[in-house]
């Protein structure tokens, strides 16, 4: 926390005609280049500072491979990179007051690549962090924080409307705390599935198709909170830790015998997070905990559609779930499952990760076009576009995320977004209905 | 230049709010406590003031049992304030003229040149904190005032008061003073959660004792009821088509456009 370090200029540097490291001379002998040799030395300060930082660490093993810039989703859209951030850095540059540092997605693919282990996942959010202490966030991002804290969602929607999209469900949905007895599944919900216009559509195919399965399950209703976590990565850490404790509180009220969520970011919160904060169990997103009931889904119908599937950056890369969702999509009859290039692993990110989803004005002065539109032209691409294809998707931030970008790609019309659970729902009921 | 902001919880409107059963005051049960508003913007304001002029700011709120005080005061803190102090000790929010009793007293061995507050609260309106304090401490007072500035030689400050049809007076007010803020220049800076837990954990918040008593406001809520909806509108229903051609069909039927939609 050493608010008084100025950022360094790149004009500092030094040329050395000797540079002693560790006791030995690298200089080389005078005649090796038919000159003398020049020894950069650059201020370490800023490089000091963020590897004293916790999760600030790998940064300085960095050596400038390059392997992180093909798979950098935002390197595709403009200047920024991963590599980059290193260089920076090591010339000066503590990222306090450059827009790079909000640009990172935290979607984890330079990790997968880099030889160094040199990990975003947790150098952004250390960085971040301090420049939250310092105020120093984008006022979009700010807004969101504080909706966070005042309401527990993004939106800053009432935590008692968290529970309004049952109304429209068809089936009967209960909330935990006036069950009074305990349930197999604790059913979290999530911000987007629970609030968003488009988000319920999910949330409401979701209880049909627990009620259909004959699943014991209940929500929290209006005690159940944002997981946090894309506050955790956009560097508010303590109100990560906030929403978290309010969660934990509801999870302890109530018995149940796991924990089943719709969002990627809260299964990874749930499971990767919440266990140092007090709070340990079993955790599925919800296409795992459908996968192995697969074959008692009633299908009554057969719904005829190209579709390609999105891998969220945290289940997929992040948390290894690649195939729970494809089990999903290949038993859904009538649909013809083809895969993009950048998928899996190598899946390309929407742009909504760590903070991302709060960014999109600042964003978007720093990117050619977002990346949630190039995700779109590559489902295009994939799928064509007569109108029978469907990017499917399995995680809240998508279904708006990428009806916009169809829109502004001019491909409205042309490709559908679908939640995987969506299209579980339309086959289940007889054609024509 | 000492400013001292005053503050006080009010009921989140983020939640709906419910009447209890007795029928004369807010079903506390799923309520939660925010800062007011009002005083939010006071606080930015002395935050500004003191960045633009140096000196210090002191936040005072009322300790009440209902809501958290002393995140507000870390929140403060957070913000930027250099000194907080708790006021009192109270079962619930007082009314005004117990509030403005209270600070009087704790104001006593405190620096203060500047004193600025909320102009207003959700939970009364009646706005009367800052010219019942001033009256008490015998200062000039000037309320729903904007665009404070301190005279070059900080003695005095102008504020302007906006009045209907666009008419704005300047003020010139004496130090020390008592300002009711109805808005700030900038929105109130975030405070950032991770910031208000560590000062929640480390920050000294001090505490005054005031002895209170003295003449209430001598007003009884008797009955509080929601407003009830009047039968006078219509409200249109259904899909983003239907509502929009019915409200073709209400501009056509009134003569304000030509056919209905399409």
């Amino acid at each position: 926390m050493s608010k008084e370090l100025p950022v360094i200029k790149v004009d500092q540097v030094n040329e050395l005609e000797h540079a002693v490291v560790d006791g030995i001379d690298i200089s080389g002998h005078w005649n090796r280049m038919f000159s003398q040799r020049a020894i950069s030395d650059y201020p370490t300060e800023a490089m000091d500072w963020v590897t004293s930082l916790a999760g600030g660490e790998s940064l300085r093993d960095c050596y400038q491979c390059g392997k992180c810039v093909p798979v950098c989703p935002v390197q595709h859209v403009g200047d920024y990179g991963p590599r980059k951030l290193n260089a920076k850095v090591l010339r000066g540059n503590n990222l306090l007051d450059d827009p790079d540092l909000w640009l990172c997605t935290t979607c984890g693919n330079c990790y997968r690549v880099c030889p160094k282990e040199v990990d975003p996942l947790r150098i952004m959010p250390a960085i971040r962090e301090q420049a939250v202490l310092e105020g120093k966030i984008p006022d979009e991002l700010s807004d969101v924080f504080r909706n966070l804290q005042k309401s527990g969602n993004p939106m800053g929607e009432s935590p008692r409307k968290r529970i309004d999209w049952v109304a429209e469900a068809g089936v009967d949905v209960p909330v935990i705390s006036q069950l009074g007895r305990p349930v197999d599944v604790l059913w979290y919900v999530s911000d987007y599935t629970s609030y968003h216009p488009r988000g319920k559509d999910a949330a409401r195919a979701m209880a049909r198709v627990l009620t259909a399965l004959g699943v014991d399950f209940a929500i929290l209703g209006p005690e159940e909170r944002s997981d946090g976590d894309s506050a955790r990565l956009a560097g508010e850490s303590g109100l990560f830790e906030l929403l978290a404790e309010q969660n934990i509180k509801a999870f302890s009220k109530y018995e149940f015998q796991r924990l089943v969520v719709m969002d990627p970011h809260a299964y990874n919160a749930f499971k990767n997070h919440y266990p140092r904060l007090g709070w340990a169990g079993e955790v599925l997103h919800y296409t795992q905990f459908l996968a192995p009931l697969v074959d008692d889904i009633e299908f009554r119908s057969s719904v005829e559609l190209d579709v390609t599937y999105h891998d969220p950056c945290y289940l997929g890369r992040n948390n290894g779930e690649y195939d729970a969702p494809r089990r999903l999509l290949q038993a859904i009859p009538g649909i013809r499952l083809v895969e993009m290039p950048h998928t899996k692993s190598n899946g390309y990110c929407c742009g909504g990760g760590g903070g991302g989803m709060w960014l999109d004005g600042f964003v978007a002065d720093h990117v050619s076009e977002r990346l949630s539109e190039r995700r779109v032209r590559e489902a295009v691409a994939t799928v064509g576009m007569d109108g029978s294809g469907v990017l499917s998707v399995a995680c809240p931030y998508e279904p708006s995320r990428f009806e916009d970008a169809v829109k502004s790609t001019g491909n409205d019309g042309r490709l559908d977004v679908r939640d995987i659970v969506e299209l579980i729902d339309q086959a289940m009921q007889p054609s024509g209905s | 230049m000492d400013y001292v902001v005053l503050l006080k919880q009010v009921p989140d409107l983020a939640e709906e709010l419910e009447i209890d059963s007795a029928g004369t005051g807010l079903d506390r049960e799923w309520m939660s406590y925010v800062a007011s508003e009002w005083d939010e913007y006071a606080l930015e304001e002395a935050l500004q003031l003191r960045e633009a002029n140096g000196g210090t700011v002191t936040c005072l709120a009322l300790g009440v049992a209902t809501g958290d005080v002393d995140e507000v005061l870390a929140t403060c803190l957070a913000r930027g304030a250099d000194r907080v102090v708790k006021v009192g000790s109270f079962d619930e929010s007082p009314d005004s003229h117990a509030a403005a009793a209270a600070f009087a007293e704790a104001l006593e061995p405190i620096p203060h040149d500047l004193i600025l507050t909320g102009v207003q609260a959700i939970d009364d309106l009646d706005g009367q904190v800052g010219p019942l304090l001033a009256a008490r401490r015998g200062m000039p007072h000037l309320s729903v005032v904007t665009h404070i500035a301190v005279s070059g030689d900080g003695r005095s400050v102008t504020a302007h008061q906006e009045y209907a049809g666009g008419v704005v007076g300047e003020f010139e007010v004496d130090l020390p003073a008592v300002l009711g803020v109805q808005s700030s220049r900038e929105a109130p800076r975030y405070a950032p959660v991770s910031r208000v837990r560590q000062l929640l954990k480390t920050a000294t918040i001090e505490t005054v004792d005031v002895a209170g008593g003295g003449p209430r406001s001598g007003l009884v809520v008797e009955s509080m009821s929601v407003p009830e909806t009047g039968a006078a509108a219509e409200m249109i229903a259904g899909n983003a088509q239907a509502i929009a051609e019915r409200i073709a069909e209400l501009l056509a039927e009134r003569g304000i456009t030509g056919g209905a939609a399409r």
